[in-house]
């Protein structure tokens, strides 16, 4: 968590009209959320959290139950209907970064009775909330809005500097 | 000829040939329940959930060290490409992946559809190899070796999803080139697929193919309204390793769903099991056949020179 000076202010506001008075001092959320899963092919994306808790207002929206509200979903709500707040709040507290890995499978392969066994990885839950919003409110939605490419990306997607030219194409095979 | 009658022999027999034959087809019966190794790795793709980024295209690209694309991954132009008479993209030897779009009736976004080998549970490719080029590894991958395949193109004719592409470009050595599941660099080493990786939307989800089927169907009964009931890949010619659920009737967006749940390999199966039992047994009985059936000529032969040479003794 990375906390600037002015953020308590924004967050103590936000917390305040909110009525989640009851959340500890610690537990404040954070006003930037440094991002660097992809770091190898993009730049790490500074995602502007006080701003989005501005905009949408309502922490629920993303962050399904557990910040203290009930979960919106029907399907959800049938065990998440009262919200419970503090112990898993970020992202990256239930969505693993890599959830295809050999031990993130052996949890769900060993527990059986686990009910959450469909669980998007990190990567997933951040684009499929952010897209859903940004789609329906005209935010954002090209790839290059929120990533900027590395060199390494720029070679990966053959754009850029690696953009093929005319007379490879024509080498092509088709 | 003592002890043994020349009907009791034929019948005899008979009744083996017959049991042989009803016993190899039983045989290839029960081979054809085979759903694939128990503790095989698949692929669920969810193409609701595809935005056409081309990203796994480019990470397949850079895993397997394929040659620079015509164009950029970047570019959505490629969507638009048709070839002879509007079929879409195809994988080939610069690709072992591609997306293609469709816009189905009916549906507000278009469909993206992400084609790459299938990793059949029981492969038509790997059946109709002669040089045993291909292997299907228990990890769930259909591999092939480069150094045994002659080329001969067998394999692009049986696959039912015409996914095994041909490296025309190569003038001396040209081979057959598919998508592998990443084998070598990860799937043996208990790692996704490169494009199951990259993907941001995680469209593709990797796991045992088992639990996998169980979290499509979960699917599905949340979400009636998000996607056809049907998991393509579950059944499809005895079953496959990538499977799809889709948002829009499959034959909307590229499937073939006159597909069998037969694997491809049934078709001929039961008439192949007939050719050892015809090889081990034809000779032996039309050889006994030809005996019998010269048997009493011999007999009377050999009386007849029996008689002569008891003639000759009285003489002498």
């Amino acid at each position: 968590m990375r906390i600037k000076m002015i953020v308590p202010v924004i967050v103590a506001t936000f917390v305040l009209v909110a009525g989640f008075t009851s959340l500890p001092a610690e537990a404040a959320p954070p006003a930037q959320v440094r991002i660097d899963q992809l770091s190898k092919d993009f730049e790490p994306v500074l995602f502007d959290h006080a701003n989005h808790i501005e905009m949408v207002g309502d922490c629920g929206e993303c962050h399904h139950h557990t910040t203290g509200t009930a979960a919106k979903d029907p399907d959800c709500m049938r065990c998440h209907n009262s919200g419970s707040s503090g112990e898993r709040v970020a992202c990256r507290d239930c969505h693993a970064a890599e959830p295809f890995s050999a031990d993130h499978l052996k949890t769900t392969t060993e527990d059986r009775k686990r009910y959450h066994r469909d669980l998007l990885g990190l990567k997933a839950a951040y684009h499929r909330s952010c897209m859903g919003c940004h789609e329906a409110g005209g935010g954002p939605t090209g790839c290059l809005d929120c990533h900027l490419r590395t060199e390494s990306g720029d070679a990966l997607f053959r754009a850029g500097k690696h953009t093929p030219t005319p007379t490879e194409k024509a080498a092509g095979h088709h | 000829m003592s002890g043994i009658s020349r009907r009791k022999f034929l019948t005899c027999t008979l009744v083996g040939a017959g049991a042989t034959a009803l016993s190899l087809k039983t045989d290839a019966f029960a081979s054809a329940k085979l759903e694939g190794y128990p503790d095989s790795m698949g692929v669920l793709v969810d193409l609701g959930r595809c935005v056409g980024c081309r990203s796994c295209e480019a990470a397949c690209n850079r895993e397997q060290n394929l040659p620079a694309p015509a164009q950029s991954f970047e570019d959505q132009s490629i969507f638009d490409q048709t070839f002879h008479n509007g079929q879409k993209r195809r994988t080939d030897e610069n690709a072992y992946t591609v997306v293609n779009r469709y816009e189905p009736e009916g549906t507000e976004n278009p469909v993206y559809r992400k084609v790459q080998c299938n990793h059949c549970n029981e492969p038509a490719c790997l059946t109709s190899c002669f040089v045993n080029a291909y292997t299907k590894t228990s990890e769930g991958a259909v591999i092939y070796n480069p150094n045994i395949c002659v080329g001969c193109r067998n394999c692009m004719i049986a696959c039912p999803f015409n996914v095994p592409a041909y490296s025309y470009s190569s003038a001396t050595n040209p081979i057959i080139k598919k998508c592998i599941f990443c084998y070598d660099t990860r799937l043996k080493n208990g790692q996704p697929p490169a494009c199951v990786e990259i993907c941001p939307q995680q469209v593709m989800t990797f796991g045992h193919r088992k639990e996998l089927i169980e979290i499509a169907h979960e699917r599905i009964k949340t979400h009636p309204d998000r996607y056809i009931d049907h998991l393509y890949g579950e059944d499809e010619v005895g079953g496959t390793s990538w499977m799809y659920l889709a948002p829009a009737p499959f034959e909307e967006i590229g499937f073939d769903t006159t597909m069998n749940n037969e694997p491809i390999i049934s078709n001929v199966k039961d008439f192949l099991g007939t050719v050892p039992m015809v090889l081990a047994i034809w000779p032996a009985l039309f050889t006994g056949f030809h005996l019998l059936a010269t048997r009493k000529h011999d007999i009377e032969h050999h009386g007849d020179d029996h008689q002569k040479h008891k003639d000759e003794e009285k003489k002498s």
